[in-house]
C-alpha cells in the first residue's frame, strides 16, 4: 500500500520534503502506517510474553503470505525456488511453534508475582526458570 | 571495492536491526505481559510503562538507524543481493543475540528453526 500510494505521489527528493508531509494525506500511504503501526503494536504485545527467537521467525510467515497473495490473487508467477522458499520458511515456523514460547522468567517475576503469575497464564507452553 | 562497501553496508543494516530487536524485546520483558496488564490496569498503563522505558527509545532509535542504513546499503549494491542478506543474516544474528543478552534458551529447535527461516527468506527475497 505504502509502494502504491509512493507511486501516486511522485518521487520526493531532499530539496522537496514538504512533499513528504503531504505523502501522508494520500489515502494508500495513511493505510500503510496505520498496518504499520499495527504490526508494530503486536510484535511488541508478542515480545512480551514470548522470545524473541519464538516471535522472529513466526513473523517470518509474512513472506508466504506475501507470495501466497502474489500467486492467488495477483497471478503472478512463482518460481520453484520460491516454492522451496515457502516451504523452508513453513518449516522452521513449525519447528519453533512446537517448542515452548519462554524459555526465561519476566524479569519483572521478582518485584510483582501477580504480573509474573498472570504472563505464565497468558502464555501456555512458557517454561520458568526453575524448569530449565 | 563494491562488494566490500556492499557487504559493510550489510553488516551495518544487520548490526542495527538486531540491536533494535533485542532492545525492544528487552523493553516489553521489562513491561511486563501486555494482555495481563491490559486487563489489570488498562491500556494507559500499558502506553505510560512503554513510553517510560529507556530501552524500547533506544531500541526504535536502532531500527531507524537500521532502516538508513539499508537505503545506503541499497544505493551501493543489488536489491538481489541487500535484501536477502541483510533479512536472512538477522534471522541468525538474532539467535546468538537473543542467546548472549537476553539469556534466551535456543536450543537445537530454535536454532534448526531459525536457519529454515533464514534460507527461506533468502530464496524468496532473493
Amino acid at each position: 500500500m505504502l509502494s502504491h500510494g509512493m507511486k501516486q505521489v511522485g518521487s520526493v527528493s531532499l530539496h522537496r520534503l514538504p512533499g513528504l508531509i503531504l505523502a501522508i494525506t494520500n489515502p494508500w500511504v495513511a493505510i500503510g502506517i496505520v498496518l504499520l503501526l499495527g504490526f508494530f503494536a503486536s510484535y511488541m504485545n508478542a515480545l512480551s510474553w514470548a522470545d524473541l527467537t519464538y516471535v522472529l521467525p513466526a513473523t517470518s510467515l509474512g513472506y508466504v503470505l506475501l507470495a501466497l497473495v502474489a500467486r492467488f490473487v495477483l497471478h503472478e508467477q512463482v518460481s520453484p525456488l520460491r516454492w522451496l522458499g515457502i516451504a523452508l520458511i513453513s518449516g522452521g515456523v513449525g519447528f519453533v511453534a512446537g517448542g515452548p514460547a519462554l524459555t526465561h522468567p519476566h524479569e519483572e517475576s521478582s518485584e510483582d508475582p501477580r504480573l509474573a503469575n498472570a504472563a505464565r497464564g497468558g502464555a501456555p507452553q512458557a517454561v520458568t526458570g526453575a524448569e530449565r | 571495492m563494491k562488494h566490500l562497501y556492499t557487504w559493510s553496508g550489510i553488516l551495518v543494516v544487520v548490526f542495527f536491526s538486531v540491536v533494535g530487536d533485542n532492545l525492544i524485546a528487552r523493553a516489553m520483558k521489562q513491561v511486563g505481559d501486555v494482555h495481563a496488564l491490559l486487563k489489570r490496569s488498562g491500556v494507559w498503563t500499558v502506553i505510560g510503562r512503554v513510553l517510560s522505558n529507556a530501552n524500547f527509545f533506544l531500541g526504535v532509535a536502532a531500527m531507524a538507524l537500521s532502516f538508513f542504513s539499508l537505503l545506503f546499503a541499497l544505493s551501493w549494491g543489488d536489491v538481489s543481493l541487500v535484501a536477502p542478506a541483510a533479512a536472512s543474516l538477522t534471522f541468525i544474528a538474532n539467535a546468538f543475540a537473543a542467546k548472549v543478552f537476553l539469556h534466551e534458551k535456543v536450543d537445537r529447535r530454535r536454532w534448526t528453526a531459525a536457519l529454515l527461516v533464514a534460507g527461506g527468506v533468502a530464496l524468496l527475497a532473493g
